[in-house]
């Protein structure tokens, strides 16, 4: 059923359509909606589920961690602000292996405080072991949070999952999603049954002391869990593809990239936009093309490599800068292309909420375009910034 | 009720855990889930009882346990309790958090789950300072106590605030049962215990345990230590059961707080005029506590001749 709908609500939609059974939550902008509507569920009986109100976002991850190691299948939802005071618990959550979905609504981590889409959250939390994925609309909001409790809870998995969205971009913008049948979503996602969780019949002790003498074999197990995240995804993607009819790609989707020679790297809403960009400069005859960043982790190195084997540059777009000279993306891209002899460019853009026009992807398609003709460019670019030069 | 000799030998947190002889916060766990009984989760936040207990691959634990951090205790009960309520199971949820993890940075998670009325029984381990980071003071700590962080030096001498009332604090959530607990009067122990266990919504059990290398006593009277507690006032037995107040156990004729203070390394470098400082504390809650109305007050408050530093302290404890 199509439905016009804002981002939050069609995350709220698809944990009411996983049929979640603790959500405990705390309000911060532009994720609030979220929560709300799945209060709304609740309260009109739409969802059986218990929701807990809680006093912090620490004490969210914490009643999240606790019910999943109950045995539940938990939900939240989380910003900013909140991602950082939730940060410690981010750590419990996933080498524990406890499942537990969370959107993260992403804006601006203060300060100076502000309220509008960047990464530097969610980018944070990089190593903290939660599988993240950025969407780039709101059908792709809800499907994601369908895919994302499929992926946590598969056995060869067992990690948390962290699907993004551009907050207020998507949040609190509405658009037409086709809305699938719970029917539907139940043959697709099939109740939580773990295997060790907290029950006196069954009485297991989870998160012991670790001594120095297990602890590393500990962590290897969650790391080869990553690595096993990469294949299961590709598979629930097909999978979710054959049943849904919406195919998204997997861990990257590319848009003109099979005879491309200069092609950007995009995350979440501003894919659309430089699509856009794409089909203007095609038409000028200039080979571009996308590569749609939608799993941060797992990092898709392999697929990336795949990807860009026949371009002359690559451009990267970062939604939120690492100090480091450039933003975390560029980074890990940089990083999984060694030994490969393109050329990298850094295009810092939409950093606290500043519209990312299609100029702006213009100019970094030009950019990198330079770099392919073997002219002299920076590494790094502010994009539509005061005392910056593009 | 249950009596001790129908207490059940489980051994449900058994022996072989490695918290020194005589630690009050094993004792008190011990004996809590002889009571509280196979039905139950613990929640334990970062503490000596985490390391003591379950140090993998060793667990002392025979009912399923849970950890994941220090300031979380109300919280992690809260999610827990949701999801055995969701799944319909008749389950316990029970956190044992030290007096740090409860006075201080655990209090708003415990806030939380006590406003929430959460169907969870909080405990309270409360030996009076950081004692698994070794000894540095929290907001139960006493007046004039030595630790790591309030230590004895050439101007300032020990703790110089009293201990944060608590039990205020809890009980002004409107929960339906706060009670405080001390392993030397086992019956009032077991009884507050079993009575907690029945009650529905959120229970709160403060339990008095004394620390031996934190209150650098011998390890052979911590049962002794929490009786001398009680008869001098330090620590006072009472429960409020739906805004219901009563004391459980009145000692007979009140100790000099100077008695309980010599069992312990903590207090020894303690001054005449602080000790004076801390009867003087002491003599106030015992009144609070035991006066009935109309009475005269049982415990008269010492006076003294050192008007300024006493001024001060005064100040601290009943406002200008």
């Amino acid at each position: 059923m199509k439905k016009v709908i804002t981002g939050d609500h069609a995350v709220a939609i698809g944990a009411k359509l996983c049929r979640v059974e603790v959500v405990p939550a705390f309000p911060i902008t532009p994720q609030t909606l979220i929560i709300e509507h799945i209060a709304d569920f609740v309260n009109d009986g739409e969802l059986d589920a218990k929701f807990l109100t809680m006093e912090s976002e620490h004490s969210v991850m914490s009643a999240a961690a606790a019910a999943s190691a109950a045995g539940a299948r938990v939900f939240t939802a989380t910003s900013s602000q909140g991602l950082a005071f939730m940060h410690e618990m981010l750590y419990a959550t996933a080498p524990l292996r406890l499942p537990v979905v969370m959107a993260n609504a992403s804006r601006t981590l203060g300060g100076p405080p502000g309220i509008w889409c960047e990464y530097n959250d969610s980018m944070g939390a990089r190593d903290s072991g939660w599988l993240q994925l950025y969407v780039e609309d709101n059908q792709e909001a809800l499907d994601m949070v369908i895919q994302s409790f499929r992926i946590a809870e598969d056995k060869r998995v067992l990690l948390p999952v962290m699907p993004c969205l551009d907050g207020f971009v998507l949040t609190h913008t509405v658009e037409p999603v086709d809305v699938p049948e719970q029917a539907e979503v139940d043959s697709f996602l099939l109740p939580y049954e773990p295997d060790i969780i907290l029950d006196p019949k069954r009485p297991a002790m989870i998160g012991t002391f670790m001594p120095s003498e297990y602890i590393m074999e500990l962590r290897r197990q969650t790391a080869g869990a990553f690595e096993s995240a990469k294949e299961v995804i590709q598979q629930i993607n097909s999978e979710f593809a054959q049943k849904f009819g919406r195919d998204y790609g997997g861990l990257i989707d590319t848009y003109m990239m099979e005879d491309a020679s200069t092609a950007l790297i995009t995350m979440g809403t501003v894919t659309s936009t430089a699509r856009e960009v794409v089909d203007e400069l095609r038409q000028k005859g200039e080979k571009v093309g996308i590569i749609k960043l939608r799993f941060f982790r797992p990092f898709p190195s392999y697929e990336l490599k795949k990807a860009v084997s026949y371009i002359n540059a690559l451009g990267v777009f970062d939604r939120s800068i690492s100090y480091h000279g450039g933003g975390p993306v560029y980074n890990e891209v940089r990083s999984s292309l060694f030994g490969m002899k393109i050329p990298v460019i850094n295009h810092l853009a939409g950093i606290g909420g500043r519209d990312v026009t299609t100029k702006q992807i213009m100019k970094m398609f030009e950019l990198t375009q330079k770099a392919a003709n073997g002219e002299k460019v920076s590494d790094v670019y502010w994009h539509n910034t005061r005392g910056e030069t593009v | 009720m249950i009596t001790i000799k129908e207490l059940s030998d489980d051994n449900l947190f058994t022996a072989g855990h490695t918290a020194c002889p005589g630690c009050g916060v094993a004792m008190s766990i011990r004996n809590a889930i002889r009571v509280l009984g196979k039905d139950t989760v613990i929640y334990v936040p970062a503490s000596c009882a985490v390391v003591f207990g379950t140090t993998f691959p060793y667990g002392a634990w025979k009912v399923p346990f849970f950890h994941t951090a220090f300031e979380n205790t109300g919280a992690c009960l809260s999610g827990m309790q949701a999801a055995f309520e969701k799944k319909g199971k008749k389950v316990t949820a029970v956190g044992f958090a030290g007096d740090g993890g409860t006075y201080d940075i655990g209090l708003q998670s415990m806030s939380g789950a006590a406003e929430r009325n959460d169907d969870v029984l909080y405990i309270c381990l409360d030996n009076e300072a950081y004692m698994n980071t070794g000894i540095q003071r929290s907001g139960g700590t006493p007046f004039g106590a030595w630790t790591t962080t309030t230590p004895v030096g050439k101007v300032i001498q020990g703790n110089r605030r009293f201990k944060k009332n608590l039990g205020d604090i809890v009980a002004a959530h409107e929960i339906p049962y706060y009670a405080t607990l001390s392993i030397g009067h086992p019956l009032d122990f077991i009884r507050k215990v079993e009575k907690a266990k029945n009650i529905r919504g959120f229970r709160f059990l403060h339990m008095f345990t004394p620390c031996i290398p934190g209150w650098k006593m011998d390890p052979a009277k911590t049962v002794e230590v929490t009786k001398r507690a009680v008869e001098s006032g330090m620590w006072t037995l009472y429960e409020i059961e739906n805004g219901e107040k009563r004391i459980t156990h009145k000692p007979g004729k009140m100790k000099s707080v100077k008695d309980y203070l010599m069992m312990q390394g903590r207090f020894r470098h303690m001054s005449e005029e602080d000790i004076k400082k801390l009867q003087m504390w002491v003599c106030r809650k015992w009144n609070l506590h035991y006066k009935e109305k109309g009475a005269p007050e049982v415990c008269e408050i010492p006076q003294f001749e050192e008007h300024h530093a006493v001024t001060e302290e005064h100040r601290e404890m009943h406002g200008p």
